[in-house]
Formats: C-alpha cells, sequence, structure tokens
C-alpha cells in the first residue's frame, strides 16, 4: 500500500512537469489555432540562458525573471521572422518550419553548451517538506507554480481587454480585423506569452530531470497528450489532464503493463483522445458555420 | 601490329625498372608516402550526438599528431562524417568512405547499431572496422568476422565482474536491476545473469525498465525499493544514471550500489546526482577520469588537459568521452607505427592484433592492451572502485574476463 501511494504520489510529481508544458501548448493553440513542436524546445534553451545567468553570479530570482522576458522577446522575434512569411501557407508547411525549428534549436543549445548534463538550482528549500519521503520540496514547489502560472492566464484571458482581443483574434481573424484589433501583433504576443509560459515550465522541470539538449523530448510527446486529454483549448484542462497523465502512466507502468509499454499510454490515450473526444475532457466543442 | 607492341614493351621496361622503389613499402588505397587516409561516422547530430565529442577528439588528436610531423612522416586524413547514429546513414556513410574517398581502413565508427549495419559490408570488402566504439561483446569473433576489431572492455564481461564481487561480498543477496531497454541495457542483464550462474533466479528480485523517452526513472527507483533489493544494478546512462542515485537517496533507499562504467563519470554523473548521495558506490574503470582529483598532477593527464586546451578547447574537459577518444586514437598511433612502411590493410589488421601488453598511460595502471590472432578485444581487464565522496578508490585487483 505504501508503494502504491508513493507511486501515486510520484506520478502526480512528474505529472506536474507534464501539465506545466501542456500550459505553454494550450497559451500558444489559443491565440494560433496551431500547436507549437518547436515549444519544448523553445523552454529548454531559455532554461539554458537562466542557468548562464545564474552562473554568471545573478541571484535566482532576477534570472528568472529576466529569463522569461528574454523568452517573451524570442517568442516575438520568432514569429515575425520565421512564422509571418509562411502565415497562409498549408498546415503542412508550418509544421514542417515548427520541426526545423525544433531541430535548430536542439543542435544550437549542444553546441553552444555541449551535451554533457548540467544540474539547475531550485529556489525552494533542499528538505522535503513536513519530513514527508514521498515529494520533495522542489517538486511540490514546481506544482504551485504551476497553479499560480494557470490562475495569471485564466485572468489574463477572462478579465483583460488584451486576453479578450487575442480570443478573438483565434477564433475569427477577418472579424476582429474589422473591429480594429491588429491581429499580426495579436499573434506575435501569443507567441511571445507562449514562449514565456514555457520558460517558466523549463526551469521548473531542469531541476527535476537535469539540464540536457534533449531534456524536453519525451516530456513533449507526455504534455501532447496531457493537453489533449485536458482540451487543447482549456488552460486548467490542461493541467488537470498532466496530472492524470502522470499517475496514470505510474500506476499502470509499475502494476499492470510493464515499464516498457509506459509511452504507449501516451500514445494511446492521444490516439483516444482523438478518436472519441477530440476536444478533450474540458475543452469547448468547436462549431463552425460554412 | 607493330604500333600496339610499342607500348606493351614500354610497360614492360618499367615494370622491369620498378625494383629500384623499395621492395618493404607497400600500399593498399588509401595510403602513400605522403598520406593515411582513415575513415570514421560519428553521431554530430541526433539523440546520441552526445557521443559525438568522441569523434572530434579523434580529430583534433590527428591534427595534433600532423603537427608534429605524422606518423612515420605520413600525414593523418582523418575523414568523419556525421550518421546521426542511425544505421541505414552508417552504411551510406561507410560505402562512400570506402568506394570513393578509398580510405585504408574505418576506424571507431561508432554504436552498436551502426557498426552492426556495416558489419558483413566491410568483412566481405574486407576493409579494417577498426577499434569500433560499442562495448557489444560480437565483435570478438575474429574467426567469422576477421576485419572488425572492438577496443573497449565488454558490458558483459563488466557485469560478470560486478557478479563476482556480489557473491563473495553479500550472501543472502537480493539483487535490483535498473536497466535501459535496448541492447546495451539487456548486455548487461545477461552478463549480470551470467556471472550469478544457477543463483541468478533467486538473487535478482527486480529487473525494471526505462525508456530513453522516460522524463524520469522516479517511478522505477519506488518500484525497486517496493521490491526489498538490498543491492541496486544500475545500468543506466549519465542522465538516468543520476536521476536514479538521486531518488534512491531521497526516498531512503540504501542498497549496495553497482553503478555501470558507462555513467561512472564524476563529473558529468556523480556531481549532478549530488557527491554526499553518491558515497559508497561501486563500479569499475581503464580511463583515468580528469574530475577525479587523484589525477590533478598525473602527467599523462596533465597531457591530455594541455592537449584538450590547445587543440579542442570547446571540449569539456569532465567529459570522460573526451579521455577515452584520445586514448583510443593513441592505440591507433601505435597500430600504425607498427605497420611502419607496409600500409596494407592486411598488415593493419595483422598489427592491430598482435599488442602484446602495450600501456596506454591514460588508461588505469595495471590496465593494458592485448590481441591475437584470435583475441580481437584489445582491453579486457578493469579494476574495481568505490566513491568515498570525493573521489575513486580503486580496490582488489586488476580483474579480467
Amino acid at each position: 500500500m505504501d508503494a502504491f501511494i508513493h507511486q501515486v504520489l510520484s506520478g502526480l510529481a512528474t505529472g506536474g512537469i507534464y501539465a506545466s508544458l501542456a500550459l505553454a501548448l494550450v497559451m500558444i493553440y489559443q491565440v494560433t489555432r496551431l500547436v507549437n513542436f518547436a515549444q519544448g524546445e523553445m523552454a529548454m534553451f531559455s532554461t539554458y540562458i537562466a542557468w548562464s545567468l545564474i552562473n554568471a553570479g545573478m541571484g535566482y530570482w532576477p534570472a528568472f525573471l529576466l529569463t522569461v522576458l528574454f523568452a517573451f522577446a524570442v517568442g516575438v522575434v520568432i514569429e515575425r521572422v520565421v512564422i509571418r512569411p509562411v502565415e497562409n501557407a498549408p498546415v503542412l508547411a508550418i509544421v514542417v518550419v515548427f520541426i526545423a525549428l525544433l531541430v535548430i534549436l536542439n543542435s544550437a543549445t549542444g553546441w553552444i553548451y555541449s551535451y554533457t548534463i548540467k544540474t539547475f538550482p531550485s529556489p525552494f528549500p533542499k528538505e522535503p517538506l513536513f519530513g514527508n519521503k514521498y515529494m520533495s520540496s522542489h517538486e511540490l514547489g514546481a506544482i504551485g507554480v504551476t497553479l499560480v502560472v494557470l490562475v495569471l492566464l485564466y485572468v489574463f484571458f477572462r478579465f483583460t481587454p488584451l486576453g479578450l482581443a487575442m480570443r478573438a483574434v483565434a477564433q475569427n481573424p477577418e472579424s476582429s480585423r474589422l473591429v480594429g484589433i491588429r491581429v499580426g501583433w495579436m499573434l506575435a504576443l501569443g507567441w511571445g506569452l507562449a514562449a514565456a509560459v514555457g520558460a517558466v515550465a523549463g526551469m521548473m522541470i531542469a531541476p527535476i530531470v537535469y539540464l540536457d539538449p534533449n531534456m524536453m523530448g519525451g516530456i513533449l510527446l507526455y504534455a501532447f497528450a496531457a493537453a489533449l486529454l485536458g482540451g487543447i483549448d482549456s488552460p486548467g484542462g490542461a493541467v488537470i489532464g498532466g496530472f492524470a497523465v502522470g499517475v496514470l502512466e505510474n500506476v499502470l507502468g509499475a502494476y499492470v503493463i510493464g515499464n516498457d509499454l509506459k509511452l504507449s499510454v501516451a500514445l494511446g490515450l492521444i490516439i483516444g483522445v482523438l478518436l472519441v473526444r477530440p476536444s478533450g475532457l474540458f475543452g469547448k466543442v468547436n462549431v463552425s458555420r460554412v | 601490329m607493330k604500333s600496339k607492341l610499342v607500348p606493351i614493351a614500354a610497360l614492360f621496361a618499367a615494370a622491369l625498372a620498378s625494383p629500384a622503389i623499395p621492395a618493404q613499402k607497400k600500399y593498399d588505397p588509401g595510403a602513400s608516402d605522403t598520406e593515411i587516409r582513415i575513415g570514421n561516422t560519428n553521431p554530430y547530430s541526433g539523440p546520441a550526438s552526445a557521443y559525438g565529442t568522441i569523434g572530434k577528439t579523434i580529430t583534433a588528436y590527428f591534427k595534433m599528431v600532423d603537427d608534429q610531423g605524422g606518423i612515420n612522416g605520413r600525414k593523418i586524413n582523418f575523414i568523419s562524417y556525421d550518421d546521426a547514429y542511425s544505421p541505414p546513414k552508417t552504411v551510406e556513410m561507410v560505402r562512400k568512405l570506402v568506394e570513393q574517398d578509398n580510405v585504408l581502413f574505418v576506424f571507431q565508427t561508432l554504436g552498436t547499431p551502426s557498426n552492426t549495419a556495416i558489419h558483413k559490408y566491410m568483412n566481405m570488402k574486407k576493409v579494417p572496422q577498426l577499434h569500433v566504439a560499442t562495448g557489444a561483446s560480437k565483435w570478438n569473433d575474429p574467426k567469422n568476422f576477421p576485419w572488425t576489431m572492438g577496443w573497449q572492455p565488454n558490458y558483459q564481461t563488466e557485469a560478470r565482474i560486478y557478479a563476482k564481487n556480489i557473491l563473495q561480498t553479500k550472501p543472502d543477496v537480493k539483487i535490483g536491476v535498473l536497466y535501459q531497454n535496448d541492447d546495451y541495457g539487456k548486455d548487461y542483464l545477461k552478463g549480470l545473469k551470467d556471472g550469478l550462474g544457477d543463483k541468478a533466479a533467486k538473487a535478482i528480485v527486480a529487473e525494471v525498465s526505462y525508456e530513453v523517452s522516460d522524463p524520469t526513472v522516479d517511478s522505477q527507483i519506488v518500484q525497486l525499493q517496493a521490491s526489498g533489493a538490498n543491492v541496486f544494478f544500475n545500468v543506466g546512462t549519465p542522465k538516468f544514471a543520476a536521476q536514479a542515485i538521486r531518488k534512491a537517496y531521497d526516498i531512503g533507499w540504501k542498497p549496495v550500489q553497482y553503478l555501470n562504467n558507462v555513467s561512472s563519470s564524476i563529473g558529468a554523473v556523480l556531481t549532478p546526482a549530488g557527491l554526499e548521495k553518491s558515497v559508497g558506490i561501486i563500479t569499475t574503470a581503464y580511463l583515468k577520469d580528469y574530475s577525479d582529483a587523484q589525477w590533478a598532477n598525473d602527467p599523462a593527464v596533465k597531457r591530455w588537459e594541455s592537449f584538450m586546451k590547445k587543440y579542442y578547447p570547446a571540449g569539456d574537459l569532465n567529459d570522460i568521452s573526451n579521455m577515452y577518444g584520445y586514448t583510443v586514437a593513441r592505440t591507433l598511433e601505435q597500430v600504425l607505427k607498427q605497420c611502419g612502411d607496409n600500409l596494407t590493410r592486411e598488415n593493419v589488421m595483422k598489427q592491430a592484433a598482435s599488442m602484446k601488453g602495450q600501456y596506454i598511460d591514460t588508461l588505469l595502471p595495471g590496465i593494458t592492451i592485448t590481441t591475437s590472432d584470435n583475441d580481437y578485444a584489445p582491453i579486457e581487464s578493469v579494476q574495481m572502485q568505490r566513491f568515498n565522496g570525493k573521489r575513486w578508490e580503486r580496490f582488489g585487483e586488476v580483474m579480467g574476463n
């Protein structure tokens, strides 16, 4: 029984990892209706920037803030320079651009920082909270940060004019343009915000899995599964999806199907959700008039 | 008729005149008075690109050799292509090396799947596939594959040495194994089982695998703890090995830990895992680790350090792959020195297979390279060592197969 509880809690901890990256995926989808395959690598690259700043002697929180701002700027620049020219291209062309971004960021980071794993500091205490042996303080703290980001996103989209404008752009670009919203800049802003959310995720994930250029490879797949399960246009759903995938993966892996098939759980979930309920558990069903 | 005979006669005349060239100089494609052409593939991109640093070190090493005048007066032309750790690409690149670049032989092609893909081709073409960069045991098969030779100690031998040590030190043993779910991980598992012999079924209480796509191995470590194992055999690549060491410590699981040599680097594994969490871990080694303080003033390691700083400044000094690349390049340098002016493919294999207790000073003391016509496994012994919180402490004898 103790082992079972432990598996569940350890699943929640990894689920927190998936949830944080899933949030970034949902963020970009909210604005552009596209799934960005390079989201993980962008987060990884930002985390290396934070690592460089901290190693250069900067404190954790200043480095954290600066990295989030930097990631935001990089997101905007990528949208303006790389995505803009293919904006009206077929989806397949855009997917190829995303994959190219993924490979370029991965190789460039390896080239700059080498492939040896690096430790990334945690802002949370070293000793586990309340003396528990199931979850480290960082794992709990990271879940807390993910929830805070979730609330911020919710408030932003629900209660600010800018958030409303961005939602409008995603749903109907033509009409938005007609009412005076600058669609191009909204898209760039969406990219910036998604990159910033990704950077926070990267800095929360790196202390757990170690910092290396390939750290996001597997995580991105699980985050996809999480985002789809919860509903790709629902931030809250993505977070719940993340925890669900983490726990499901651990419990099934340890007791039912064995560790070899853990990744298949995620892939099975992706296919299953797309087949049965494409909008996910908490997503809105989109109906469009043709 | 007459006009055709003249050139033939001229040819004969030239052939008769040729004994002026010293008889001992013999060349196959890729070798000449001025150059030795060597081919290589490495994963400079793709999932295993962390190992690409080996190819870069070797390239840098031969640059240094050339700057110092080459080997027996010949420059080394080391042609290294990226195969992205993808076997079909390895085949393509190696065929290019052999058929278009006309290399004398290929050296240090990296990866078990990649080398498997070119294994038959090299032996059919009778082009040496020398000192391949993989720890599988199948490269030592001179009867069936006389043109292929490994270099490093193989995984199964290493695992058998751990088994021997476990049986000697812990009578009521319960072993939990964490392994990567591929040939590399399974080779270690097989070696462990072979070494335990008929005790294996009872001694191994849990075998759990992980995939390289898993974000962490936390769930696996929780499973191993729940199995009640009192010995932990950690067969992970650096990132996963470090995660496992950290997680075991954090959840209060305190088995005797055996760590595969692949992840024995202090700088790349134990430091990220936490030095205080790594105390007591047992592994084997055959190379001197730069990040280990006991070699801080070792002249051989100092020479390696100055080589790295001059010829490969971008290389990470704490990455033992760079020590590996340097040591294997020096092994080849020795083989080519022995070849003298007889640079045929046959002679390269013959010289590679006649190393008699050759010591290369970046190997641990007591570990030497020995090969023969029916022994194509250059390094067969390793030294056990235990981590004391700061550095590896070697113990026991240098152990072989």
